[in-house]
């Protein structure tokens, strides 16, 4: 082979373009042997793999056919399980005719956070709307005054697992603040209170800790002292993650200088209103990226209060399942279920990338 | 020239009022290492003291004591008459009296330069925030550099970061202001703005404790110039006096090294 020049053309002719864009694309799948190769094994696993998973998802599926028959016959998805058992689904063994409860509970919340990621809302008056709307949330749900009472082991679904994920996350933040601060501080009592409550949590499995307060508790403690099972069950996930955002926390605070103490020391700031206003929004800020990372971990670790006999989303699924009227669809409850579960857990990744986007970018 | 210059007299102390600084028979140990050895040294209100030495010499860390950035072990500090304890409270209170400028400035990266300038006054004097604001473009017209509000530290160059970092201890209105080494951090090109900014508050009568190798800033303000070496204040004369006629061997090599 000659190594031959070839002089670069110059602006390509309108009819030029795409002939251009095909002989570059090509020479990307097929210039050297071994993209050759790579190309032509994936175009193999594309043929053998989308044409069924299509077919399964939507050609050969029960869209609408409410009749469970019909998803007997079918050889794909059973998406019309979904639809009929969606009450189920969403609010797993919530009395039948109070699902409406549940329901403004859901909305409720996602409103609520919706309104908090506005940056124009965050002030005091946000945290009291928030006090204020558990209150009438866990009315909602609890019943009493007015509404049938509902107990905490009838609760099932969406509202167990947004509930378990906001309380558990809201409460353990702050708590994970004043242990990242004790366990720098240099009065030894508080740091080896906050390492030994850090260390002994993260040391343990969350399932062993979920174990501990829903079923030993009740083995030592009086019934009239014992909280309810839900509660013990927000309880135990709070100081998880507590524990964990607290590490997460440190790490932050360790990256900002001793410069910074200084300055504000220097100025009369007394320790606490110079944490609050000057190391810890650099802090966390710091942080963001890991911070994230341990929050979006914990919304998809409260499916795991199922062990304890709560009814969260994944729980709900699999009573659903149990309808014998049904050939029992797991893959597409739990498809639907996963796709909750992702718009959580995305929504709250964009909410943390725009929050590192924001203020100065310059240091 | 030198004989135009006018000839500094320190302002006379009021007999009835305590002295801006009293350090009297300080001593400071980092473990075993004897930093400050036996520091005595008065500093009257309306004073200018230019802190020079070798480095590792103590000096910082002597500035740094008076307001409790780093703590002594022996003697006694009284700031305005009132001794430094053990009592965070009373340190915070003398501390809003103290304003100090960084070697690294030590602005807050994720505040505008104006919020910088008011936190301390909100937060600390309990000022509004109308007021706050009032003052802090005051001082910041007076470091010349109010166009940059509303920007972030980031966004500033070398010396008007340190510009507004004296600005920030001014809108405090403090009595006495230490500066650490102000200029050592920045670019050649740099070092005057700030300077004359330092030229400008010491005519205006301010207590200042500065720490620095400008010699020519010395000669220009200070009233005495305290020379340090080895944790010990070696000597301390008028800056005339103290560039003609060093009395100490230790003196007389630290002006050769920073004078050539």
């Amino acid at each position: 082979m000659k190594a031959v020049s070839l002089p670069l053309p110059a602006e390509p002719m309108p009819g030029q373009i795409r002939f251009g864009a095909f002989r570059r694309s090509a020479k990307l799948l097929f210039g050297t042997p071994l993209n050759a190769a790579l190309t032509l094994l994936f175009g193999v696993l594309l043929v053998a793999t989308v044409p069924p998973m299509l077919r399964w998802l939507v050609i050969d599926a029960v869209l609408f056919n409410p009749n469970p028959s019909a998803c007997r016959v079918a050889t794909g998805a059973c998406w019309s399980f979904i639809y009929a058992k969606s009450g189920q689904l969403l609010f797993g063994i919530y009395p039948l005719d109070e699902r409406w409860r549940p329901a403004i509970v859901c909305l409720l919340i996602l409103a609520l956070l919706g309104w908090s990621v506005r940056p124009a809302s965050w002030a005091p008056r946000l945290l009291a709307l928030w006090v204020a709307a558990l209150v009438l949330i866990f009315w909602l749900m609890g019943g009493g005054i007015g509404l049938t009472e509902v107990p905490t082991s009838s609760w099932g679904g969406l509202p167990v697992t947004l509930l378990l994920t906001v309380v558990a996350i809201g409460v353990a933040f702050p708590v994970g603040i004043v242990l990242a601060l004790a366990r720098r501080s240099t009065m030894p009592a508080i740091r080896i209170g906050a390492v030994v409550l850090i260390e002994s949590v993260r040391g343990l499995p969350l399932l062993s800790i979920l174990f501990v307060a829903s079923i030993m508790m009740p083995l030592f403690l009086p019934e009239a002292l014992l909280p309810d099972k839900f509660v013990r069950a927000l309880v135990a996930l709070t100081i998880f993650a507590a524990a964990y955002l607290a590490e997460v926390i440190r790490g932050g605070l360790q990256a900002i200088p001793k410069g910074q103490y200084e300055a504000a020391a220097a100025l009369g700031l007394p320790f606490w209103r110079a944490q609050y206003l000057i190391i810890l929004p650099q802090a966390i800020r710091v942080a963001i990226p890991a911070l994230a990372n341990t929050i979006i971990v914990m919304i998809k670790n409260t499916s795991l209060v199922l062990v304890v006999g709560l009814f969260d989303l994944i729980s709900s699924g699999k009573a659903a399942l149990a309808d014998p009227d049904w050939p029992s669809p797991a893959a597409e409850t739990f498809l639907f279920i996963g796709a909750i579960f992702f718009a959580l857990s995305f929504s709250f990744a964009r909410f943390a990338d725009f929050l590192e986007r924001r203020g100065p970018t310059a240091h | 020239m030198l004989l135009s210059a006018p000839t500094r007299v320190p302002s006379m102390p009021d007999p009835s009022a305590a002295p801006a600084i009293q350090m009297t028979g300080m001593n400071k140990w980092y473990g075993n290492f004897h930093v400050l050895k036996n520091i005595n040294l008065t500093v009257h209100r309306g004073e200018k003291l230019v802190i020079c030495g070798p480095s590792g010499s103590g000096k910082s860390t002597m500035i740094r004591c008076i307001n409790r950035l780093e703590e002594h072990q022996q003697g006694q500090i009284a700031v305005e008459g009132v001794e430094l304890s053990h009592d965070l409270k009373q340190i915070d209170v003398i501390r809003r009296d103290i304003g100090m400028v960084f070697q690294h400035f030590n602005l807050f990266p994720h505040l505008t330069i104006l919020e910088n300038l008011t936190l301390a006054p909100i937060w600390v004097r309990r000022m509004r925030r109308g007021q706050a604001e009032q003052t802090a473009m005051h001082y910041l017209e007076r470091v010349k550099i109010p166009d940059q509000a509303h920007k972030y530290p980031g966004q500033l160059s070398g010396g008007q970061q340190q510009r507004v970092a004296i600005a920030r201890a001014l809108c405090m209105s403090p009595k006495i202001i230490l500066f650490d080494e102000p200029t050592s951090a920045l670019d050649p090109e740099m070092v005057k703005e700030v300077l004359d900014t330092m030229v400008a508050l010491a005519e205006d009568g301010m207590t200042m404790l500065c720490v620095t190798h400008e010699m020519g800033f010395a000669r220009q303000v200070a009233d005495r110039v305290v020379f340090m070496d080895q944790g010990e204040i070696v000597e301390m004369n008028t800056p005339s006096e103290f560039f003609s006629h060093p009395r100490h061997q230790r003196s007389k090599l630290f002006l050769a090294q920073i004078l050539n």
